[in-house]
């Protein structure tokens, strides 16, 4: 750490101290930082489902949440359903915004940058003709996505543009959503 | 059999930096080559290339530059001249198949035959194979695939379209010049850095040099591992001291898509990340001239005002996705990197992934390396920075003869 970040005492809430030592840790054990995330959905009705979340595989054994926690899925009446919960569609921004904000705080908590607000807005554009089979031509997915951060911290503009950009480079969920997967679904 | 104190494997800028080295501690010792001196010159580098480096930055070790143009590039041709005017200890047509032993008791094995020393250094680069991602070999057989070292110029390629990966220095000129050569050419574009070719007057790396961003030591540096990921400097050496980046290569033609990700079915996949890097790359700029701009205000240097550069123009809608075959692209040039070969080293001094352990150059007792990415400072891969690296591990390898002795 630069001694910039140790002068200013920034707390942003995230323990930049563990997450490095961890991250030294893990280069010297490669099989430890081998993780699963796993999540159960069962149908409810319509298309409402409920996915629990509670276990996850990681530091080379077994893991666990301290709690479990459900994640509720339906669409709006618009489509002739219950409106239950988000669609999955929303989950996957709401997912992508919450990594890319842990993301800045904890740069910015490396960086010694003291947040004071962030949001993030974030806006998926879709063709339904794909879903619904409309047109061939249409992929199901986004056609775009855009994320817009407004942020009040102790920096300039710049700094807070490089708080932004680094935060793409470490995001798991911008990755998981700009590059392919190979994806196998199987019936047991 | 033969018998000397040091082997020096490798007879480029670095192992030559080392051979004056030596010689300067009244060390006794011999460069061992596969070809001739300047060898990767010689034989991997494509027709047209100039170095990026102005020619006040590529003396060899111990011979600044002399003649009357410092700023200008000099043609690869050019500077392979300088090593054919060197003399050093060199034995020539000499390729080393392994090398065994500790300090005071190195063998190494040659196809001209076995040497004993007492200490090694390992110069034989670090281009010296190219780093391809796992899913080239997706690649259609139909589709013919390069790398910078085997690439010549755009007459060698099969007719049609052509994809290059990686925007840093070899993809940014080679696909400058096959664009310039009418070929419709798709830039794959991942982490990369943008630089003009010149800022305030003079070429950004008198900059860069006067500022002292080549000197921070490597044992000062924050994230050593991430340094000595960064790309190599995006220029390129031209006449009329052209500056290369997305935004000029666009300007000629060049379609720029985000990092390859995959190849699938004869498709490449291109990630959605391309304004995020560029955005990066534009923010890192922006701080290096700052930094410029400092120093200059600080020591009240003489330079033009300062600039700030336009972002990188980004396509309304980068592609995603290109159809190798529809498409018509018949030639995929791999400008994703380079690694060392260090598979004649038989010695269990390598890293998970492969790569030799070192610190700042030195791998065990009377056991060195060099020209690695940062080995001891941003210098370390340039023809300008072989001289301290040398003398620094000169030393090293002095106090390693000096204890055994
Ligand atoms: C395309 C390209 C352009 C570059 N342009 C510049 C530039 O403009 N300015 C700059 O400062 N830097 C530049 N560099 C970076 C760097 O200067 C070069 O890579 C340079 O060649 C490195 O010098 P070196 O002595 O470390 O290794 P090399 O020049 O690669 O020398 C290694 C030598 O070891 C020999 N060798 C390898 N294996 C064996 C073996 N088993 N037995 C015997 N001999 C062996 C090789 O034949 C070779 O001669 C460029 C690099 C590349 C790839």
């Amino acid at each position: 750490m630069n001694v910039q970040n140790q002068v200013k005492a920034v707390q942003n809430g995230v323990n930049t101290e563990a997450l490095l030592g961890a991250r030294a840790a893990l280069a010297d054990m490669p099989a430890a930082a081998q993780f699963t995330w796993r999540a159960t959905c069962e149908w409810v009705d319509g298309t409402h489902s409920r996915s629990v979340v509670k276990g996850f595989f990681g530091l080379g054994e077994e893991q666990s949440h301290t709690k479990s926690f459900t994640v509720e899925s339906d669409h709006p009446p618009q489509f002739a359903a219950a409106d239950n919960g988000p669609t999955p569609i929303e989950i996957v921004l709401s997912a992508l915004a919450s990594c890319l904000t842990g993301g800045v705080a904890a740069v910015a908590q490396h960086r010694g940058i003291q947040l004071h607000a962030v949001t993030a807005k974030v806006e998926g554009d879709m063709d339904i003709a794909g879903v619904l089979g409309i047109d061939a031509d249409v992929r199901n997915g986004f056609s775009a996505v855009r994320v817009s951060f407004d942020i009040d911290a102790d920096a300039t503009a710049d700094e807070i543009a490089a708080l932004v950009a680094q935060s793409q480079k470490r995001s798991a969920v911008f990755d998981i959503v700009t590059n392919p997967t190979n994806v196998s679904v199987s019936v047991a | 059999m033969k018998k000397t104190t040091t082997v020096i494997i490798g007879a480029g800028h670095s192992g030559l930096a080392m051979s004056r080295a030596l010689e300067a501690r009244g060390i006794d010792h011999l460069v061992l080559e596969r070809g001739q001196p300047g060898n990767s010159w010689r034989t991997e580098r494509w027709d047209s290339l100039s170095l990026l480096t102005p020619n006040w930055m590529n003396g060899l070790s111990g011979r600044p530059y002399a003649g009357t143009d410092p700023d200008g590039y000099m043609t690869v041709g050019a500077f392979v001249r300088a090593f054919d005017a060197w003399d050093a200890p060199v034995m020539t047509g000499t390729t080393v198949l392994s090398v065994t032993g500790s300090a005071g008791n190195f063998r190494v094995q040659t196809d001209q035959g076995l040497i004993l020393c007492d200490t090694v250094v390992i110069a034989t680069g670090a281009c010296a194979l190219p780093r391809l991602p796992a899913f080239a070999d997706a690649l259609p057989g139909a589709v013919r695939q390069m790398t910078p070292i085997t690439y010549r110029n755009p007459a060698d390629l099969p007719e049609g379209g052509v994809l290059v990966v990686g925007a840093s220095a070899s993809g940014l000129q080679i696909a400058r010049e096959l664009a310039l050569a009418g070929r419709r050419t798709v830039l794959a574009v991942g982490n990369h850095l943008r630089l003009p070719r010149d800022y305030r007057g003079a070429d950004i790396l008198r900059w860069m040099d006067r500022v002292g961003v080549f000197d921070l030591p490597f044992d000062q540096v924050d994230d050593l591992e991430r340094v000595r990921r960064t790309p190599s400097l995006p220029l390129i050496g031209t006449p009329t001291r052209e500056t290369l980046d997305l935004n000029a290569l666009q300007a000629i033609g060049v379609e720029i898509a985000g990092r390859l990700a995959a190849v699938n079915d004869g498709k490449a996949l291109f990630s959605g990340s391309l304004a995020n890097l560029c955005t990066a790359a534009d923010l890192k700029l922006n701080r290096l001239l700052d930094t410029i701009d400092t120093w200059i205000a600080r020591t009240g240097a003489n330079a033009a005002p300062p600039e700030r550069h336009v972002p990188t123009r980004l396509p309304g809608s980068p592609r995603l996705s290109l159809d190798l075959r529809t498409e018509g692209i018949r030639t995929v040039i791999w400008a994703t990197g380079y690694r060392p070969d260090h598979r004649w080293l038989h010695l269990p001094v390598f890293d998970r992934k492969g790569r030799i352990r070192h610190d700042g150059g030195v791998v065990a007792d009377g056991l060195c390396v060099m020209g690695l990415p940062y080995l001891r400072s941003r210098h370390s891969t340039h023809i300008a920075g072989a001289a301290a690296d040398a003398a620094a591990l000169a030393d090293h390898l002095n106090r390693s003869l000096a204890d055994a002795a």
